[in-house]
């Protein structure tokens, strides 16, 4: 037993001078770190988020040497992965999911002289920037397109949680859904996860039986899409382009790419020009983009929609545009006015016209 | 009316059969007296076997044996360690589950992405057409009518044949099976190999038939409804059938609900089907002498010739 313990203790010391070892070795390469939250396999958030670690490989080359740490659990055990990225050498650390804001914070205080990037938050230090995509410009892209496709005036929502990202993006449908087919009715089923096909595919089918006949979703897997496909109704793909499994059903698709973003702040620390801040891009910035449209869709409807998306890169368009009231009919947005940041980021109610309550 | 029915009920039979599968498969094992907690590894290891093959092949009865065979396969590693070298068998099954979910990623990083077909369905000429009926009880794919056959087989095998009596002897008291010559181990063996073939046919129903897609731990746990079924089912097949329906139904129920406006807290409805199982436990459960009647004596306690 003794002996054993010795072995055991030995190796692990052997394996501890290893590893510092490892992180003592000077690469002339700029190490930089990912941490995901779920499978990069996901075919969504965190497959494109790994799409982007890719894209900073190719466009730097010999220059950086990026690694990627997946299925991290928010909490204590980001804040452990993080330290490891940071201690063994990663100048600069991208956190991807929101529950890992205060542990990337923590770990930031720990280490000033390494930079931080972390995904969907509102912290920030000297070198912890946040970044995070104003989806609900392509929610209202395709909320036109919806409205114009639809045949039985209903739009079915498969939703993930309540949360202000969840309820801007069924808002922001709805509102432009109504703005083009002013008989339109949106059914939203809440199934309480990020991710389970099973589930998901079921809300879709609910959705399917009741009339809807474009079906979108705010979660993660293809199935509510493929659900679709095989009913023979309309779908909005989520994340990333899942024609795939829908071929004829996908619409469009929003697409997150964080290449640009990932690309351009990587360059900034390379040229050492980084700097601490907040960004959040939409169409503009390239970060929300839509997939190539049904062949399907008439070409006066694609073409309103993209005229949309030009507005909105322009600025002449604002999904959230007044006046806006909620379901007691108080006006939220004043005629004239837009929904400004804080308003967005906060958004807890459901605009006039959608039937149902947010779950409390 | 029709056509809301219908499909609420065909999606009932989608959302209930994988459960079916794993739960009537665990009470073959847990009646031998072997408590595998690692049905959720199972079901997605066959999963993706039926998948991967599924995908390579486009042959869908070759994908449904690849997915019994990955979840024998499973059961197999577990057999080994706690049948023959004793290990522990809850750390046994809850490592099991683990290394499931791990390998099946490993394996299923190619097929990210792909697509199957989905399993054809058998329609049943002329009874197939008579309206609500024929479509809900004569118009399924393979796997729906052979989740009902081995629930019948298996209730006709425990309580009706002397294989059956066997697995109940094994479960109940191994030393006296093995006192009158019985080889508790292969009885046990074969009941842990037939447990992993219905998971992993569980797990094939959801990457065939149910969503026809193969992502990362996509089973979703329910391998751990399915081994709860067996303690609401006290251990009987034909209860964990009505079980898994039970579940399924109501699970689908809430989310119709949600869809009509039903103006209850969608969390109260995702809380309903394990609020009922749980009710239909207490009440059949209420007399704890017959309860424990139920449960093989011998779960998960371990059997060594010498003891």
């Amino acid at each position: 037993m003794i002996l054993r313990k010795l072995i055991l203790g030995s190796l692990a010391a052997a394996a501890m001078v290893f590893v510092s070892a490892a992180g003592y070795a000077a690469d002339k390469k700029t190490k930089v770190g990912f941490v995901y939250v779920g499978p990069i396999g996901d075919h969504g958030w965190n497959y494109q988020h790994e799409v982007g670690r890719l894209a900073v490989e190719r466009t730097f080359g010999d220059m950086v040497k990026t690694k990627y740490v997946e299925k991290v659990a928010e909490g204590a055990a980001a804040t452990r992965v993080i330290t490891n990225l940071a201690r063994s050498g990663h100048k600069l650390i991208y956190t991807t999911s929101f529950g890992y804001m205060n542990p990337t914070l923590k770990v930031a205080k720990r280490f000033p002289k390494v930079k931080f990037e972390h995904a969907t938050g509102y912290k920030r230090a000297k070198n912890m920037a946040t970044y995070s995509a104003r989806f609900y410009e392509g929610r209202h892209v395709v909320g036109l397109v919806a409205g114009k496709m639809t045949k039985s005036n209903v739009l079915g929502y498969v939703a993930s949680f309540p949360i202000p990202e969840v309820i801007r993006g069924i808002n922001a449908t709805f509102l432009a859904a109504r703005s083009v087919n002013p008989n339109i009715k949106i059914k939203i089923v809440w199934v309480f996860t990020w991710f389970d096909p099973g589930k998901e595919a079921d809300a879709a089918k609910a959705l399917i039986a009741q009339g809807a006949d474009v079906i979108m979703q705010h979660t993660d897997s293809p199935a509510p899409l493929q659900q679709a496909a095989k009913a023979k109704v309309w779908a909005i793909g989520q994340a990333s382009d899942m024609t795939a499994f829908g071929p004829k059903a996908q619409l469009t698709a929003i697409i997150d790419d964080w290449n640009s973003y990932y690309i351009a702040r990587t360059k900034a620390f390379l040229d050492g020009t980084w700097e601490s801040g907040d960004v959040w891009g939409g169409f503009k910035s390239g970060m929300v983009k839509m997939a190539p449209y049904n062949k399907a869709i008439p070409a006066d409807v694609v073409a309103m929609a993209e005229k949309a998306k030009e507005g909105i890169i322009a600025g002449t368009v604002h999904p959230f545009t007044g006046p806006i009231r909620d379901q007691s009919g108080k006006v939220r947005v004043p005629a004239g006015k837009t929904a400004d940041d804080g308003m967005l980021a906060g958004m807890k109610f459901y605009v006039e016209g959608i039937e149902g309550n947010i779950p409390k | 009316m029709n056509e809301w029915i219908v499909p609420v009920l065909l999606t009932i039979i989608t959302a209930s059969t994988p459960l079916v599968f794993a739960a009537v498969g665990e009470v073959v094992v847990e009646k031998s007296g072997v408590l595998n907690l690692g049905v959720e590894g199972m079901m997605i290891v066959g999963a993706i076997t039926a998948f991967a093959v599924g995908v390579s092949t486009g042959n869908a009865l070759l994908a449904i044996i690849a997915g019994a065979v990955g979840g024998m396969v499973m059961a197999l590693i577990f057999g080994i360690l706690t049948l023959n070298l004793l290990a522990n068998q809850v750390a046994a099954g809850l490592a099991l589950t683990i290394f499931g979910l791990g390998f099946s990623s490993l394996l299923g990083y190619a097929f990210v992405g792909r697509t199957f077909p989905g399993l054809p369905k058998l329609e049943i000429p002329f009874i197939g057409d008579i309206p609500i009926i024929g479509p809900l009880l004569f118009n399924h794919d393979i796997l729906v009518y052979a989740s009902v056959f081995f629930v019948m087989c298996t209730t006709y095998t425990l309580n009706r044949t002397r294989l059956g009596l066997l697995i109940r002897a094994v479960g109940e008291n191994h030393d006296a099976a093995h006192s009158i010559g019985y080889s508790v181990i292969t009885i046990r063996m074969a009941c842990v190999l037939f447990g992993g073939a219905m998971a992993g046919l569980g797990g094939a129903y959801l990457s065939l038939a149910y969503t026809p897609l193969w992502v990362e731990g996509m089973t979703a746990g329910r391998g751990w409804i399915a081994l709860a079924l067996v303690v609401f089912a006290s251990w009987r097949a034909w209860r964990a059938f009505f079980g898994a329906y039970l579940f399924g139904g109501i699970s689908i129920i809430q989310l119709h609900a949600q869809g009509f406006g039903v103006d209850i807290a969608p969390q109260f409805l995702s809380m309903l089907p394990y609020l009922a199982t749980i009710a239909v436990l207490v009440l059949i459960s209420r007399d704890s002498s017959r309860a424990k009647l139920n449960a093989p004596a011998c779960l998960s306690r371990n059997f060594h010739a010498s003891g």
